[in-house]
């Protein structure tokens, strides 16, 4: 078999089956620009992120700042720019997905109220403020019937999970949230004696 | 795998196979063992799983963490190729709900569905069989004679002792983990063929001594992975979902367990990319072969054989019969009893998760496994049932999960507002705290669940498409209930919290077809008035025709389909061979 052919037919297929997707999802077709999704055929051995990122620099600098307060180091890890979680906020926002994309209206809004929050506050950007200032925003939005949880809740769930998920599914993830595997057993042990204890099991 | 080269099909094939799954990977098998020669026709591409699988690849590693999506319905690693839900190009046509009206199914996301019916295709050399589940269950002997225990459903043309050598030898080529228990209507399998089941892990070790509580047993999994060496083969390495497939051919596929040596035999031509259309039929009512459409050049081309095989999956093969139409079978070949298409059935599916609180804070440790659960629930309550008990007729088993998996992109608490410091150490404290029940039920076959030929609708390639009838009676739906109310008992007697278990039997129940176990569409019988096949797999009416998927099954046993398609395909097989050398068939 042509497997050069085989691709080059298969992408094109990808393009013409995506923009039909989003038609009929309502969303906009991309007409100028062709943005292709993973399709449904992907090499599963190489990571490509065949979208362009649409989150701005302006953009990106609060969703580190953001990230690191909602992720930060300590004993068990890094904090969350450690290991590329903005970036990876950036991909998921930018795929070409209704899910995704559904991410991105409430992420965009949410990062702009927070500048607008901040700037009414403190007269600076979000990523500019002092880090109690920008505490203080978000401990307001966690706090019952304040208009910033009014406003931002949504946004502030929606953004801390992402950043987890983007987080703990690294090597270093793992090892800050306690999942040990994804290496060779020759024979699989069970749970050790700490774990049958902890379970009353022992 | 290699393929024939040109891509041409021979004139001297005893057999052609159509599909390369479990159904077909098998046929051709035991065709090829039993010497004869055979071209298998498969619609998808060729799939390589020594090289083409994501092992140790870490969600980091793939888009968007490996999430499922439009494209990927299953995650990014997942061993579906230009499939899933939906197949680019090649649509099904079902009903939404609250409408009549026919459209293209759109859905991917099976929890979310409002169609009458999802369907999972992929397109490649070994099919389904490179992803699914690797549950093994043999149906048992009252699983074979439904009818005649109950007075439901249909019997099938045969009983479990015609079935248990093949069971026997299928077990012995796949290679089956899990142990004997001598429990009703869940049979014990030859002694020695098994492998040794793995250690429980310690989630399933709590959820064991919580179902054990309220009396419902907790034993070892059978599973199509290999815990010791067989046949060159090698054993699990416990680590990488086997939903990827897998490189080292640990556990069970047919790209990896049944082609290679039937390639070996020097009798096995391969075509990937040919997507069969019709079988094609002689003057003399025997069939000739098949018409397929070449995907890389969207030609129609004519393959000949003595006898033709389907293996194209339940649905596909019955539409590749309807499709077959001629004079002397103007509703489709072998139809004459009507019945091409009817008796579609899944398996009931339903899910409750809940937290244990005694898993939080659990000493980190290696809980990958085999990736599958090591110890399930069998079907516990058949004399209640039978004596009328439960409100609903038939059985279910329960699929155990839970544990210290490789983090996704679901990681999350359950208090939406903290963050910081606190946050991370409330994801350490929850992580692997979670269990989840899911309740695999046996649906009896009724009249209003089928698949027919749409009367507009084609495919890409020309191909009239099927569309999708679909209704649960309220056997399947009481018992997707018991299983709400039996899942949200075994938490709370692990001390746990339950989610809300659901009351409601409409939302109780999964979709038709989300559960991947559609079988039924060219059921097997006695009598050629109102069945498709006799016992061997042969259609009644035309007999160089056979099918070996999950259409011949005239019931659905709580017990995961894989494993009967196989060991049927393996009775039916032996049999056509048998028989060509007689000379009684082709």
């Amino acid at each position: 078999m042509n497997n050069d052919q085989i691709t080059r037919r298969e992408s094109l297929k990808r393009v013409i089956g995506l923009s039909i997707a989003l038609s009929a999802a309502g969303m906009p077709a991309f007409a100028n620009t062709p943005v292709r999704g993973i399709g449904t055929d992907p090499n599963l051995l190489k990571k490509e992120i065949p979208w362009p990122l649409v989150l701005t620099d302006a953009e990106m600098k609060t969703v580190k700042v953001l990230g690191d307060i909602m992720i930060p180091a300590d004993e068990n890890g890094p904090e969350a720019s450690a290991v590329g979680v903005p970036d990876f906020i950036n991909e998921w926002v930018s795929a070409p997905y209704e899910q995704q994309q559904g991410d991105l209206k409430v992420i965009r809004q949410g990062l702009a109220w927070l500048d607008t929050e901040s700037q009414k506050r403190f007269s600076r950007k979000y990523a500019d403020a002092a880090p109690e200032q920008q505490t203080a925003i978000l401990d307001d939005i966690v706090k019952q019937g304040t208009d910033a949880r009014k406003q931002a809740y949504t946004f502030f769930k929606l953004f801390r999970d992402r950043a987890a998920g983007g987080y703990y599914s690294t090597p270093a993830g793992w090892k800050a949230i306690g999942y040990v595997g994804n290496t060779p057993m020759a024979e699989f042990p069970g749970p050790p004696p700490e774990v049958l204890k902890h379970l009353g099991l022992a | 795998m290699p393929l024939i080269t040109p891509r041409k099909s021979a004139t001297n094939y005893d057999v052609i196979v159509v599909g390369s799954g479990a159904g077909g990977g098998m046929a051709a098998y035991v065709l090829t063992q039993q010497g004869l020669r055979v071209l298998m026709l498969e619609a998808g591409r060729n799939y390589e799983p020594p090289s083409e699988t994501a092992m140790f690849q870490n969600n980091s590693d793939a888009p968007l963490r490996g999430t499922p999506t439009p494209d990927k319905p299953f995650g990014f690693f997942d061993a579906t190729v230009n499939g899933g839900w939906k197949v680019p190009g090649e649509p099904y046509m079902i009903q939404r709900k609250g409408s009549q009206a026919w459209e293209e199914a759109s859905d991917w996301e099976a929890r979310k569905t409002n169609q009458s019916f999802m369907w999972w295709r992929p397109r490649m050399l070994g099919g389904r069989n490179n992803h699914w589940g690797r549950i093994s269950l043999r149906m048992g002997p009252y699983d074979f004679k439904p009818k005649s225990r109950d007075g439901l459903g249909l019997d099938w043309p045969f009983e479990y002792k015609d079935m248990e050598p093949w069971y026997d030898k299928t077990e012995a080529l796949v290679g089956v983990y899990g142990d004997n228990q001598g429990l009703e209507n869940t049979p014990d399998s030859l002694n020695g063929t098994l492998q040794p089941p793995p250690k429980p892990r310690a989630h399933e070790m709590l959820i064991r001594r919580g179902a054990q509580r309220i009396g419902i047993p907790v034993i070892p999994s059978h599973m199509a992975i290999l815990t010791k060496p067989i046949n060159g083969r090698a054993a699990c390495f416990y680590a990488t979902p086997c939903g990827r497939g897998c490189a080292i051919g640990a556990n069970f596929q047919s790209t990896t367990v049944l082609l290679p040596p039937a390639m070996a035999t020097g009798k096995l031509d391969i075509m990937t990319d040919a997507m069969v259309r019709e079988v094609t039929l002689g003057k003399d009512g025997k069939a000739t072969g098949v018409l397929y459409i070449d995907k890389q050049t969207g030609k129609e081309e004519r393959a000949v054989a003595r006898v033709v095989v389907l293996a194209a999956s339940g649905c596909e093969s019955a539409r590749i019969l309807l499709n077959s139409k001629s004079n002397l079978f103007p509703n489709g070949l072998a139809n004459g009893s009507g019945k091409v298409g009817r008796y579609l059935m899944d398996s009931v599916g339903s899910n409750l998760g809940g937290h244990i609180p005694a898993l939080e804070n659990c000493p980190p440790h290696n809980a990958d496994g085999t990736s599958s659960m090591h110890v399930y629930t069998p079907w516990w309550l058949y004399q209640e049932q039978l004596a009328g008990k439960l409100g609903f007729a038939r059985g279910y088993h329960i699929e155990i999960g839970g544990g210290r998996h490789m983090p996704e992109m679901g990681v999350s608490v359950k208090d939406g507002n903290i963050y910081g410091k606190k946050f991370k150490d409330e994801a350490r404290r929850y992580y692997g705290s979670s269990v989840s029940f899911s309740g695999r039920g046996e649906m009896i076959p009724n009249d209003d669940c089928y698949c027919e030929i749409d009367p507009e609708k084609k495919d890409k390639w020309g191909i009239p498409v099927l569309r999708f009838h679909w209704k649960w009676s309220d056997h399947e739906k009481k018992q997707a209930v018991h299983m709400q109310q039996t899942f949200a008992a075994i938490i709370e007697a692990m001390g746990g919290k339950p989610g809300r278990p659901e009351t409601d039997p409409e939302k109780a129940i999964m979709g038709g077809g989300t559960v991947i176990h559609e079988v039924g569409t060219t059921c097997m019988g006695e009598n050629p008035m109102n069945s498709v096949l006799n016992q061997w797999a042969q259609a009644w009416e035309v007999p160089n025709v056979f099918v070996t998927d999950g259409g011949p099954f005239v019931s659905n046993a709580d017990k995961n389909p894989t494993l009967s398609i196989m060991a049927l395909c393996m009775r039916s097989c032996t049999y056509l061979a048998e028989e060509m050398r007689k000379g009684n068939i082709g």
